[in-house]
């Protein structure tokens, strides 16, 4: 296969050649763990391990400062070829990196030195903390506060739905500094450690899918931070989580691509070998022309994803439209790709002996995280009337 | 003592791809893209690493193929940690025996000077196992093979040797060429970083002129075995149906099992 240089329409050889050894390592060190990580819904610590020592949690991350390299495409192959096998494992480097971003475009030289070392060497993983109760899709109307305490700083809230809370050791975690200034130009991003006084978590919610990695409450109470803890500039936190969010959704794609991926690969294998009225159901029409819609939404969804991801790479201003469509497309792909899967396994698709029903329910989490997907067609559809015309910067 | 390791690989057809020969010289239609690294080399390489990793020196991938051999089966290797390779690619060499193979690799080998050369005890598609004792003969060393360890002390090699019911411990001096068993080790996936630095490590391509070949000792012409002819093996299915009368059907299951050494 020629090597286009990975510009998201070919991958290049090197890129071929990671996604076969992902997949490997997916099939073999995950794949039979991964019914039983979804059924006990807990937090695969020996596989987290194997893939810091497979040097996993590096790719994407930049090689002066310990990373493996590699750039957003590598990223999206990885995280595709896991959630593949396990939607819940591939949480585990769609977080790491969805918390690391904020750091990696704002922070300080020393905030981005530790977070490429924790993660690479497996020492300590990070979460995001965008969402509260009161302000989920509305982001910006979050209620959490951080006050000036001499030369630091009280940080006081709560975030809802933070995933892999508890796991995770290192917060980043977003605050309005200056509850008078305008919405959305009055937030700041701070990196709270675990084991700050006032800090705690609440229950493990008790989730439909992507199981086994924890989604749990963060309160905040009177945490003392000081400038050090500041990520980026006061009061311009807000740019950086969206900034973060439309560097990251082109990952979410990805999940789902691989998700739905999964899913279709079961359903070939099923169809061949079973069969009813005296020949494999896959001789019928009816099932492939559902084959065939799937697999063909499939490989959309992944040239949109991949698309995505190379305009993050290459700084693209059109960024945030590209990864928005790419999100919403791949995140409904998964979700249809998933429910007809279990529709082509007839009853077995409908038990958990057989992964498919998994992996609907670990496909639903993906229409909904990073923002909802209509909130992914507010942007679309904004960028497309307010700003210039479609794909400008919105 | 750092070690200055050869590590022989073929490329093979891919495990889970359809296999083919051609009707016209019964040799296996080798489709690049379907090309994998053979697996039991696989395991060769990690051994090869590991002597490297405990002793220091030098892992040199030596394979013989066309350009499939490079950049499927060698890449493959330099991608888990290898140094670097010799490819030795010649149209003379097409429909070679195993013996005429081990005979093309002993030349290539006798240009450097190695202290162990470490082989896969098969190859996936041929399974002949004849290559490493062959090639043993060919270099006139010692050769320990079926090995399911392999221990280098001074300038010994001590090997665990497979047999039906155990092993034998067994040991030569260096150099040597030491033929590795499926299943000796568990080998490491490459990198990100190791895949992303392969292309760019060093690649000797050899011709057979350059290593003094003599082209009457290899190729369909000069291999000592012709295959005359090919069918395939009817996979017959049987049924055996186990009573449990007697409440030990699990005893005659498992001594089923084990005749049909599936255990
Ligand atoms: C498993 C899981 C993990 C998560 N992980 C994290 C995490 O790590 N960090 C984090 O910060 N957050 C996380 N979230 C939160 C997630 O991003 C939010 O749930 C999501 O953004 C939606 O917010 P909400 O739940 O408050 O829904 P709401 O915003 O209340 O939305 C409810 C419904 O209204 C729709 N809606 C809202 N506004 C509009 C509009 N303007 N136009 C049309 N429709 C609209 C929504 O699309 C949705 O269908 C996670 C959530 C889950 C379930």
């Amino acid at each position: 296969m020629a090597a286009m240089g990975g510009d998201g329409f070919e991958l290049s050889e090197e890129q071929e050649e990671f996604r076969k050894v992902v997949r490997a390592f997916a099939e073999e060190v995950i794949g039979p763990r991964a019914a039983e990580i979804d059924e006990t819904d807990e937090f695969p610590w020996d596989i987290h391990k194997a893939m810091v020592a497979q040097g996993f949690l590096g790719i994407g991350l930049p090689e002066e400062l310990g990373g493996a390299g590699g750039g957003p495409l590598d990223v999206c192959v990885l995280i595709e070829e896991l959630a593949r096998v396990s939607g819940g494992v591939s949480v585990i480097p769609l977080v790491n990196r969805l918390a690391a971003i904020p750091i990696l475009l704002a922070g300080s030289d020393a905030q981005k030195r530790e977070v490429v070392e924790g993660l690479v060497s497996g020492e300590h993983q990070y979460s995001y903390c965008l969402t509260e109760p009161g302000s989920g899709s509305d982001a910006a109307a979050m209620s959490s506060r951080a006050v000036r305490d001499g030369d630091g700083w009280r940080l006081t809230g709560q975030k809802r739905f933070i995933t892999n809370a508890g796991i995770s050791d290192r917060y980043v975690y977003f605050a309005v500094t200056d509850p008078e200034g305008e919405k959305g130009h009055n937030i700041t991003a701070f990196l709270v450690p675990g084991d700050a006084p006032g800090f705690s978590l609440g229950r493990s919610e008790k989730k439909m899918g992507i199981r086994g990695s924890p989604t749990r409450e963060v309160f905040c109470e009177d945490v003392p931070l000081t400038d050090a803890d500041v990520i980026g500039e006061v009061h311009k936190g807000f740019q950086v989580a969206l900034r973060t969010l439309d560097f990251a959704r082109p990952t979410v794609a990805a999940q789902a691509v691989g998700i739905a991926q999964g899913a279709l690969d079961q359903a070939v294998l099923y169809v061949r070998q079973r069969e009813q009225f005296g020949k494999p159901i896959g001789e019928f029409q009816g099932i492939r022309f559902m084959l065939a819609d799937m697999a063909t939404a499939t490989e959309a969804a992944r040239l949109l994803a991949y698309k995505a991801a190379s305009m993050v790479a290459a700084g693209d201003p059109r960024t945030g439209y590209f990864a928005a469509m790419a999100k919403t497309f791949a995140s409904d792909t998964a979700m249809s790709v998933t429910t007809d899967a279990v529709q082509l396994l007839g009853g077995y698709g409908y038990i958990k002996d057989f992964p498919v029903e998994r992996m609907m329910r670990d496909a639903k989490i993906t229409q909904i995280y990073e923002g909802t997907n209509q909130i992914q067609r507010v942007v679309i559809a904004r960028s497309l009337l307010h700003s210039g015309g479609p794909g400008r910067k919105a | 003592m750092p070690l200055n390791i050869a590590v022989c690989v073929k490329r093979v057809p891919d495990t889970a791809a359809d296999k083919n020969l051609d009707p016209t010289d019964f040799t296996l239609r080798r489709e690049p893209d379907e090309s994998i690294l053979n697996p039991v080399d696989e395991v060769a390489v990690e051994e090869a690493l590991r002597l490297k990793e405990a002793h220091g020196g030098e892992v040199t991938v030596v394979t013989v193929g066309p350009e499939a051999a490079l950049t499927k089966a060698a890449r493959r290797a330099l991608s888990m940690g290898c140094d670097k390779v010799v490819h030795l690619s010649d149209p003379v060499l097409h429909g070679s025996d195993a013996q005429a193979i081990a005979y093309a690799l002993a030349c290539v080998l006798r240009r450097g000077s190695y202290d162990l050369i470490v082989c896969g005890s098969e190859s996936t598609d041929a399974r002949t196992s004849l290559v490493p004792p062959a090639l043993a003969e060919y270099l006139n060393l010692p050769g320990l093979f079926h090995a399911r360890t392999v221990e280098v002390e001074g300038d010994r090699v001590r090997v665990q040797r497979e047999a039906d019911q155990g092993y034998d411990v067994i040991e030569g001096p260096l150099p040597a060429v030491v033929g590795i068993n499926w299943g000796a080790n568990e080998p490491r996936y490459p990198s990100f970083k190791g895949i992303q630095g392969a292309k760019n490590k060093p690649v000797e391509s050899l011709t057979a002129a350059d290593v003094g070949i003599e082209s009457t000792r290899v190729g369909l012409a000069g291999s000592q075995s012709q295959v005359l002819g090919f069918a395939a093996r009817s996979a017959e299915r049987r049924r055996i149906l186990v009573d449990n009368k007697d409440g030990n059907a699990h005893v005659k299951l498992a001594d089923f099992l084990q005749e049909a050494k599936l255990i």
